[in-house]
């Protein structure tokens, strides 16, 4: 009886504790936030947008590092959307099954795996140097679409694979060629899951600072950047420049531009969900 | 005869053989298949051209450096005015983060698998597990702000002798970072072990305690432990946090209230300066990315080889 009461007491203590891990992790996510909203918000007014970096907190603001990233993830989408989706279209409907797709298959698991930064380093060497594209918004989205890549063909081949096979079959059977089917049929089906896993990428992208730095985002830029192969910042480099400084205040200016880019994710993954359900209900229901 | 009829009909309407429309169609079908797999090559040339430029610089960069001097010197003052490039600082460095990370990640991250795996009723679980998984999706630039202004002033006054930049509030952001990883894969594996192993514990009587830790958790172990090495290699790889909170100063230390430097934070420190191409300066970025390069690859790679090597099968 006394052995019964203290697995019972073992089985409650051990409840707790991970029942404490579990909070202790939505406890973390809700300090984060509070924390950067309450350092933030106040600096969040019409000027934060309107004005470019500068020495002064009072004056400083986004406005060079949002079109900057604006510009670098529009290229990036634009290459790796297109790409990925391609690369995806192959692995599952034209490949052999063979040591061969297994072996890209396998490249792409290792690609996702690989730290940001290094893409960096392949992007300094290939895009700034090698192709002599310089510091530019395009050595940046070049190098972005080839970080976001793996991911987009990844979900974009679960959401291929997600397509019925009798749909194929049926395509086939009404005489539709290959690519017919998978223009017709195919794609349409997957085209949500395909939607949000890219949208979930680009979103990736559009958070990341380490292969940027490598490839010449640039701390302080006082213009608009309106060509390919200007130099730029994005807001990520301009929260990592402010947040390395020792003043309180361009603390508090990171802490806002921490909010806006939070804002600009959550809106991304919301319009995610969204469009997941919106397309899923038409074609499925 | 009857072939031939074929063609006379096929060619009346569209579908023969030696018709033109047919011939731009297999044409077309056979153009747009090469761009596919032009496109699957993409990622192929990714990582042969990461291997190709880390490789070729680090050649470069051993011809003015003895590979002895590189792996094994214990010295790193790549910027100072007679460098030396001793890299075990800097991977010293990585490691250290890489380990109060795990300590961090991995029992928080293994403890909310098995709440929301064992425990949680469903509602709970469909609340909490995309709760957690926010905090993978947050850039590390925020964690690395969170580090350096929020975990590091609520430390210092507790732990005396903590730097302003130093390598535990590091850590301990990259852990927070890397719980959903463990957690979600774990959770994954757990779920997946099948009920009736369950069934079969409690009907003997055991408590959930007893069959979390001796039925579910071994029997999804393999999974398990290949989440701990992929949190590992995600924390050898994180950056930003790294490079923000933990310093710049490489030394070979297992204190992690000092400043110290990761490789990642000494590749971002040249990044942050001028580089000069073809200088040695701008070689070491690539030495030192080779050396992450391979080290994430070997992690991976491990802990897939767990995943495949033990799994087991119901």
């Amino acid at each position: 009886m006394d052995r019964l009461r203290r697995r019972r007491l073992f089985d409650r203590v051990f409840h707790g504790l991970v029942f404490l891990c579990t909070f202790f992790g939505v406890a973390v996510l809700a300090v984060l936030l509070i924390d950067i909203v309450a350092d933030g918000i106040r600096w969040i007014r019409p000027d934060f947008f309107r004005n470019f970096a500068s020495r002064i907190p009072a004056q400083a603001g986004i406005r060079a590092a949002l079109a900057g990233s604006v510009w670098v993830i529009a290229l990036t989408a634009l290459f790796a959307f297109p790409i990925g989706v391609a690369a995806a279209i192959h692995i599952e409907e034209y490949a052999p099954r063979n040591r061969l797709t297994g072996l890209v298959q396998l490249n792409i698991a290792n690609l996702a795996g690989v730290p940001s930064i290094v893409y960096g380093i392949l992007g300094l060497g290939v895009f700034v140097n090698v192709f002599g594209f310089g510091r530019s918004i395009l050595s940046g989205a070049l190098t972005l679409a080839l970080l976001v890549l793996p991911v987009i063909i990844v979900a974009s081949q679960e959401a291929l694979k997600s397509v019925p096979t009798e749909l194929r079959h049926g395509a086939y059977a009404l005489g539709a060629t290959r690519l017919q089917m998978i223009t017709h049929v195919v794609l349409p089906y997957a085209f949500p899951g395909i939607l949000t896993g890219t949208i979930l990428a680009i979103a990736r992208a559009l958070g990341e600072t380490a292969p940027l730095l490598l490839v010449g985002a640039v701390a302080f830029i006082a213009f608009v950047p309106d060509g390919v192969l200007d130099s730029y910042t994005t807001l990520p480099m301009q929260i990592y420049n402010w947040s390395g400084r020792p003043q309180a205040d361009f603390h508090s200016l990171a802490a806002a531009g921490i909010l806006v880019l939070l804002g600009v994710l959550l809106s991304a993954n919301a319009a995610a969900i969204l469009l997941r359900n919106r397309f899923q209900g038409r074609i499925k229901g | 005869m009857n072939r031939q009829a074929n063609g006379r009909i096929g060619r009346l309407d569209g579908t023969g053989p030696a018709d033109p429309i047919r011939r731009y169609r297999r044409l077309r079908e056979l153009a747009v298949s090469r761009l596919f797999l032009l496109s699957a090559l993409v990622s192929v040339l990714t990582t042969m051209g990461i291997i190709a430029i880390l490789a070729e610089e680090t050649i470069q960069f051993l011809r003015e450096v003895s590979i002895v001097e590189f792996l094994f010197g214990t010295e790193w003052t790549a910027l100072f005015k007679n460098p030396k490039f001793g890299v075990l600082p800097l991977v010293g460095g990585t490691l250290l983060i890489a380990l109060y990370a795990s300590v961090f990640s991995i029992p928080i991250g293994l403890g909310s698998a098995i709440y929301l795996s064992e425990y949680a009723s469903e509602r709970t679980r469909r609340i909490v597990k995309p709760i957690l998984e926010i905090l993978a999706g947050i850039p590390s630039i925020v964690y690395g702000y969170f580090a350096l202004t929020f975990i590091t002033p609520l430390l210092r006054p507790l732990i005396p002798g903590m730097s302003v930049f130093n390598a535990l509030s590091a850590a301990i952001a990259v852990g927070i970072m890397t719980i959903p990883l463990v957690s979600s894969l774990s959770e994954d594996a757990m779920r997946a072990v099948p009920d009736n192993l369950r069934e079969g514990a409690y009907a003997l009587g055991s408590t959930r305690f007893e069959v979390a830790t001796r039925v579910v958790v071994p029997a999804a172990l393999s999974s398990i432990m290949a989440s701990f090495v992929l949190a590992i290699s995600r924390a050898v790889g994180e950056t930003m946090i790294v490079a923000l909170a933990a310093g710049s100063t490489p030394r070979l230390t297992l204190n992690p209230l000092e400043s110290i430097q990761t490789m990642t934070g000494f590749i971002v420190q040249v990044a942050s300066g001028d580089i000069v191409h073809g200088g040695t300066i701008y070689k070491t970025i690539f030495a030192v990315g080779m050396l992450l390069f391979l080290m994430t690859l070997v992690l991976n790679m491990v802990s897939r080889a767990i995943v495949r090597r033990y799994r087991e099968e119901y």
